[in-house]
């Protein structure tokens, strides 16, 4: 007689299954969760951390003072820094200058010490998420920008 | 001669033999390799073979400072990545003496059940996906989504979220978080009960799980097993308990531990499910009276702990998860030892499978839950 019984249960629980799938099978178009990617963006939140990046103004300047705490907070060294000193004209000192902010992006686990560690704010999180490229080496990425320099208010 | 009389002829019998069962197997959710001896379909033998992603954690953390420990944890337990963190947070403010504050704890607290409901739902639709019902899968990652949008919001990162830091919490709340989480309350409600009727009362399922890898309560505790596999064992474990932490510790939070006496595969997926009534229940609870406060204690530019031993456990998604901090006055650990849950819960594996069917193996990992990288570190 179980055998039955459980012929019978079985149809009624596969039923049971059924009521939900095929409750949003008709109203398929009511509740869509899914993205069509490409075509529609998702919505990227302001604090998602996608890459850092270095904002510069529009003299093309940045706030970074080649401090390097940075490279020293990195737990991977994924941030290198090449810098200089080089001669001020103004009050005739020599003062430390980056030349390069090496960032590579392919080390980092996107941790936040480095952006924690700078005193001056030059480097912030990027939303960017689209981080695909065909070569390993494009994914080292030179933060500021060429022929820029740290802004004049900026103190080290 | 016919068939029947050569095998009557030739004493056909059976024999042992081995095969691998992973790294690269769907059902073992990561590189976990099984040795299995087996007769015709009953297993003899299991043996779990790790190694293929040891990463070396814990002797990394021995060159690194106490906050950049953190990022590490993430990536061993990924689906309880903020308990992690909250773990080895404790243990350095426990440290240091550090008194973090209410608005701390309960933030804390909040997002480590969200962890845990996320965790559990990945577990729910991965689990009807091993055992060949793949509609689970999207049910569980609908919901699951959600929870990664609060995240996002608040956290910054989806999975590897790295917001418990020592001292507290890396940013404020999002001012939508409070909001977000209430919808996904409401929401959640309405779309639990459907897990049930998808699988909990189907036949086939209730066929494949019941009476499955049975561990006995004695076996249980003398594995160490934690969390939603020593409950359906019988065993009471839950840290949130026996040794409250952050807002349990604060406020007399009302919730139940659930516990199953059958100690097979059905009851650790009945545990699983009243977990997640549970978790909303705690969180309900909690998100309307967060209480204002610093998010941050300071602590110094470079935190050296003091001479010692440090432990701090917690209860994470797949049971306890035990920090040792052995510090010799520096700024990174002498020595830092995870006691991760998945460890002690595969190294049950062998007594539940021997003499059971190999596809019964596949619904008794599924309910084990196993993480890979929790256990091979
Ligand atoms: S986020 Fe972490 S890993 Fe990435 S560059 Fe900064 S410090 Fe290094
Ligand atoms: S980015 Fe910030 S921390 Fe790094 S070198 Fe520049 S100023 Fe210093």
């Amino acid at each position: 007689m179980s055998y039955f019984s459980e012929i019978y249960r079985g149809f009624k629980t596969l039923i049971n299954g059924f009521r939900v799938t095929h409750k949003y099978f008709i109203n398929a178009r009511k509740e869509i969760v899914t993205v069509q990617y490409p075509e529609e963006r998702p919505v990227i939140f302001d604090r998602f951390k996608g890459e850092v990046i270095m904002p510069h103004d529009e003299n093309n300047e940045h706030a970074c003072t080649g401090c390097q705490a940075c490279e020293i907070a990195c737990p991977n060294g994924s941030i290198e820094i090449i810098w200089d000193r080089v001669l001020n004209e103004e009050t005739g000192k020599k003062k430390k200058t980056i030349d390069k902010h090496i960032y590579h992006l392919s080390m980092c686990t996107m941790c936040s010490q480095c952006i924690e560690a700078c005193p001056t704010g030059a480097i912030i999180w990027g939303q960017e998420f689209e981080h695909s490229v065909t070569d390993r080496s494009e994914l080292t990425k030179v933060l500021n920008n060429p022929g820029s320099k740290v802004r004049a208010d900026v103190e080290d | 001669m016919d068939y029947e009389a050569q095998i009557k002829k030739n004493q056909f019998r059976t024999e042992e033999y081995k095969i691998n069962m992973g790294p690269q197997h769907p059902a073992t959710h990561g590189v976990l390799r099984l040795n299995l001896t087996i007769d015709g379909e009953i297993i003899k033998r299991v043996e779990p073979d790790l190694g293929y992603i040891h990463r070396g954690i814990e002797k990394m953390c021995e060159y690194d400072s106490y906050p950049q420990i953190i990022h590490l944890t993430d990536r061993m337990d990924y689906l309880s990545s903020h308990n992690n963190n909250e773990a080895v947070a404790l243990a350095i403010e426990k440290a240091l003496e550090i008194e973090v504050s209410d608005r701390v704890k309960y933030i804390r607290t909040i997002v480590g059940e969200l962890t845990r409901l996320a965790s559990h739902q990945l577990w729910w639709g991965v689990m009807g996906m091993d055992l060949g019902a793949l509609t689970s899968y999207f049910y569980g990652f609908r919901d699951r989504e959600v929870i990664n949008d609060i995240f996002e919001e608040t956290c910054g990162a989806r999975l590897t979220m790295n917001y418990s830091i020592p001292g507290g919490i890396r940013y404020d709340i999002h001012k939508n978080f409070v909001q977000r989480v209430k919808d996904f309350i409401v929401h959640f409600r309405s779309k639990l009960p459907e897990y049930d009727q998808l699988l909990t009362g189907n036949i086939i399922f209730e066929k494949r799980m019941k009476g499955v890898g049975i561990l006995s309560k004695e076996d249980a505790i003398s594995y160490g097993v934690s969390g939603p596999v020593a409950r359906a064992s019988g065993v009471k474990s839950d840290i949130r308990k026996i040794k409250p932490y952050s807002a349990f510790a604060v406020q007399d939070i009302d919730f139940k531990e659930p516990i199953y006496t059958e100690g097979d595969a059905y009851s650790r997926y009945k545990v699983r499910i009243d977990e997640m009534w549970e978790s909303m229940r705690i969180i309900e609870q909690l998100v309307d009276n967060i209480p204002e406060g610093n998010i941050k204690e300071p602590t110094k530019a470079v935190i050296k702990l003091p001479k010692g031993e440090f432990y701090q456990r917690v209860e994470t998604a797949r049971g306890e998860l035990g920090v040792y901090i052995n510090s010799d006055g520096k700024k990174s650990p002498y020595r830092m030892k995870f006691r991760s849950p998945g460890f002690s819960n595969l190294s049950a594996l062998e007594d539940m499978a021997v003499g059971s069917k190999l596809g019964d193996l596949v619904a008794m990992m599924a309910t084990l839950d196993l993480v890979v990288p929790d256990i091979d570190r």
